[in-house]
């Protein structure tokens, strides 16, 4: 049995592997996924095996709970999708909601946590205006010096929280923080970005419940309408982005986990895929993030990546480290790797000055 | 903005379980996951409003043939009023004048 | 780590502990709880910091759900955190049942279940019928099956709370107490281990007869409760009641109309007791 998370990534890569699991490794690993927030997927790809009863229980409840975050998505996407019906704007859906939206496997029983979306970066005072005065949300409160590196610096707006609802939304203009190192292109993005489709209409209906409704038609009321999400590529460059450029590896194997099943469902459905994904990266200057993703997935997932791509670096034996760092109660693990991950992270956000001033007025607040 | 008159179609029919209680009624809805506490005139005015889209005169002219409403101006801006806030909470939609 | 488990009903904790002390305690009074095999849920008390371990010792209550801003415990209060760090993994994980925040008791394959604020004496008023010819329950938790509406034991330790100490300590044998600790968060507390029978059928189920909001400190009264404002208190005590959905709605709708409800407001035990019992002779 390992004592890091290899142990979960070999269940969500090979489920077969799990008949192996007496019911030390079974209590590991439950308390690993659910750390990593990827108890709802695990419980997705163990639907076929057969478990322990109590394990077939835990599971069963890790899918109620995805049903919930997706229905409690979905209607939130579609809360803002109206408060923002007079904005002729595209409002492009981003990370887990986009997932669910669009019927992507993606989606199948992930964590969705906040709405996350993209808009025009000369729109945001317009969409701000319009999600505080007609949407019912208003500023989380944050101190003076982080409302203001929000708004000069980072790549959304500050947090917003519905007053009733008590969920956060996340409106962002670009994908990586204006002082981060690669610029990817935003209006590019936007441009691409396309509407959901209407054979895919907003559902929140459980995924098991969804031939119930097939035969009806869908609405056509404005809510539908203005909702959108990036396209297959940039779905993909958004993800490392978030992932690799922009994170600690915090959440990496559930990033990780998204970049497979995108990559996976894009390129069965489209030859072209790689390449194109591989030209879009360039333009938005990810291209180096978007191999190394796919490498790690390669690696860890079993993800089918282009021949060229594979060949190992040697950081990536770190990255890995990094994203296995869990023990078998779920806690985080190897604190130097992770240490040099955050100031890595924060090294891609910020210029070197900027950065010792704002870890100086972190730490003095302590 | 063009003269047609707007038209307001309950979300579909199985989209909400409705219980009533003593004096109250509880109002499931699916796509939101939210329950809603109402009172009358809600329930009635989802039930004559069916699985069709109409405008508010014609929901009027339902109502009117089961309930009696009083002064039509006044039965009419009460009307106005409690669908605009079923359509705030998702449970009726509202279409522009076009064909559903 | 030092490691405990134990089976409470159909939910089952393994707890992690930096310390010996809160593992012996927990140990000693599970004694006689069933050992998981697989738990449902890991809760882990870790030190404030490394320091902090020694010196000062602060207990952190960290498991696979956390409140990001709860307070660290003292040492002392160890078997406290371990406590309140099972019933967050219920209120924030437990999918399988309904969940109220209730307590009951069983007679004849019926329950009664009590609910109200911190402080109402829902858990005093289940510990004493407990001890009088009724089957102990809960005094935290009532889980609702979703499908047949049956209540389903979970009997933790009885959290009993300043005057509610004494009381019980006339009543039960004291060698079924845990240690008294003072100063918590809400005063003095000391842990009752349930009746041997509570436990020893903590796997069959009880059909919802009567439900009680008790009020305690106030002059003897009964009043009816509407099913509507029932409705609101029962939604405001449950946990996962918004995330079961549609399940959620039906398990509550079904239990709301099909169990009698009454306010009783008292100014003793005993006149709970008499109040609760005279409600059962007449309606359940």
């Amino acid at each position: 049995m390992s004592c890091d998370a290899m142990l979960l990534v070999d269940a969500l890569r090979e489920p077969a592997t799990t008949r192996a699991l007496d019911a030390n490794d079974w209590t590991a690993l439950i308390a690993m996924a659910r750390a990593e927030q990827l108890i709802g997927t695990l419980a997705e790809r163990l639907k076929s095996e057969s478990v322990p009863p109590k394990v077939a229980e835990i599971l069963a409840e890790a899918r109620i709970n995805a049903d919930y975050q997706r229905r409690s998505a979905l209607w939130e996407a579609e809360c803002a999708a109206r408060a923002l019906s007079d904005y002729p704007g595209k409002v492009v859906l981003m990370k887990g909601t986009a997932y669910v939206a669009a019927d992507l496997k993606a989606g199948e029983g992930r964590h969705i946590g906040d709405l996350d979306v993209l808009v025009a970066r000369e729109d945001l005072p317009q969409v701000e205006a319009l999600l505080l005065s007609k949407g019912g949300w208003e500023w989380v409160k944050e101190d003076a010096y982080d409302d203001a590196y929000y708004r000069d610096h980072m790549h959304e707006l500050p947090p917003l929280i519905h007053k009733e609802r008590d969920r956060m939304i996340d409106v962002h203009h670009t994908i990586l923080p204006l002082t981060a190192r690669p610029s990817p292109d935003a209006a590019g993005m936007l441009a691409n970005a396309q509407l959901i489709d209407s054979n895919l209409t907003v559902r929140a209906e459980p995924v098991e419940a969804r031939n119930r409704s097939e035969s009806r038609p869908s609405t056509s009321s404005a809510r539908t309408e203005t909702l959108c999400v990036l396209s297959p590529t940039d779905m993909v460059i958004h993800c490392t982005a978030h992932m690799i450029a922009d994170g600690d590896l915090a959440g990496g194997l559930r990033n990780l986990w998204d970049f497979h099943c995108l990559t996976t469902q894009f390129a069965e459905s489209d030859p072209d895929f790689w390449p194109q994904l591989s030209a879009r990266a360039a333009r938005h200057q990810l291209l180096p993030a978007v191999q190394c993703a796919a490498r790690l997935s390669l690696r860890l997932y079993g993800t089918t990546i282009p021949q060229t791509w594979g060949r190992k670096k040697l950081a990536d034996a770190y990255f890995v480290r990094r994203l296995t760092a869990r023990d078998g109660w779920g806690r985080p693990t190897r604190k130097v790797t992770r240490l040099a991950f955050y100031i890595r992270s924060h090294w891609l956000r910020m210029p070197p000055l900027m950065l010792a001033r704002h870890l100086w007025t972190k730490w003095r607040k302590g | 903005m063009s003269g047609a008159e707007p038209l307001y179609r309950a979300d579909t029919t199985d989209a909400m379980l409705v219980e009533p209680l003593d004096g109250l009624t509880l109002i499931y809805h699916r796509r939101s996951g939210v329950t809603h506490m109402v009172v009358e005139p809600v329930p009635q005015i989802l039930a004559a409003m069916g699985e069709d889209a109409l405008t508010l005169d014609q929901l009027l002219t339902r109502l009117s043939k089961d309930f009696d409403l009083g002064d039509a101006v006044e039965a009419k801006a009460v009307l106005a009023a409690r669908i605009d806030e079923l359509v705030d909470l998702g449970l009726v939609d509202k279409l522009d004048g076009q064909d559903a | 780590m030092h490691e405990f488990s134990a089976q409470v009903g159909p939910a089952a904790f393994r707890i992690g502990s930096q310390w010996r002390s809160p593992v012996d305690q927990l140990a000693a009074l599970y004694a006689d709880y069933p050992k998981p095999e697989i738990p449902d849920f890991s809760v882990r008390l870790e030190a404030v910091s490394m320091l902090r371990r020694f010196i000062r010792p602060s207990v952190m209550i960290e498991g696979d759900y956390m409140l990001p801003d709860a307070a660290p415990l003292p040492l002392a209060q160890a078997l406290l955190a371990a406590e309140m760090g099972m019933n967050l993994q219920m209120a924030l994980g437990w999918r399988r049942h309904l969940l109220l925040h209730a307590s009951a008791v069983e007679k004849d394959g019926k329950a009664l279940i009590m609910t109200g604020a911190s402080g109402s004496g829902k858990s005093t008023l289940s510990a004493l019928l407990g001890q009088s010819g009724w089957r102990f329950m809960g005094d935290e938790f009532v889980l609702l099956d979703l499908e047949s509406g049956a209540a389903v034991p979970f009997p933790r330790l009885i959290s009993l709370k300043n005057e509610a100490i004494a009381a019980m300590e006339a009543q039960a044998d004291a060698a079924r107490f845990g240690p008294l600790m003072e100063g918590t968060p809400k005063g003095n507390i000391r842990h009752l281990m349930p009746p041997v029978d509570a436990i020893a059928r903590m796997a069959e189920p009880a059909k919802p007869a009567l439900l009680l909001f008790p009020r305690y400190g106030h002059n003897w009264a009964v009043r009816d409760v509407a099913p509507g404002e029932t409705f609101m208190r029962m939604t405001q005590a449950s946990t996962n009641y918004v995330a079961l959905g549609e399940a959620g709605f039906t398990a509550m709708t079904r239990f709301i109309k099909t169990t009698p409800a009454r306010a009783i407001d008292y100014q003793s035990g005993a006149e709970a007791v008499s109040l609760a019992e005279g409600l059962w002779e007449q309606l359940a």
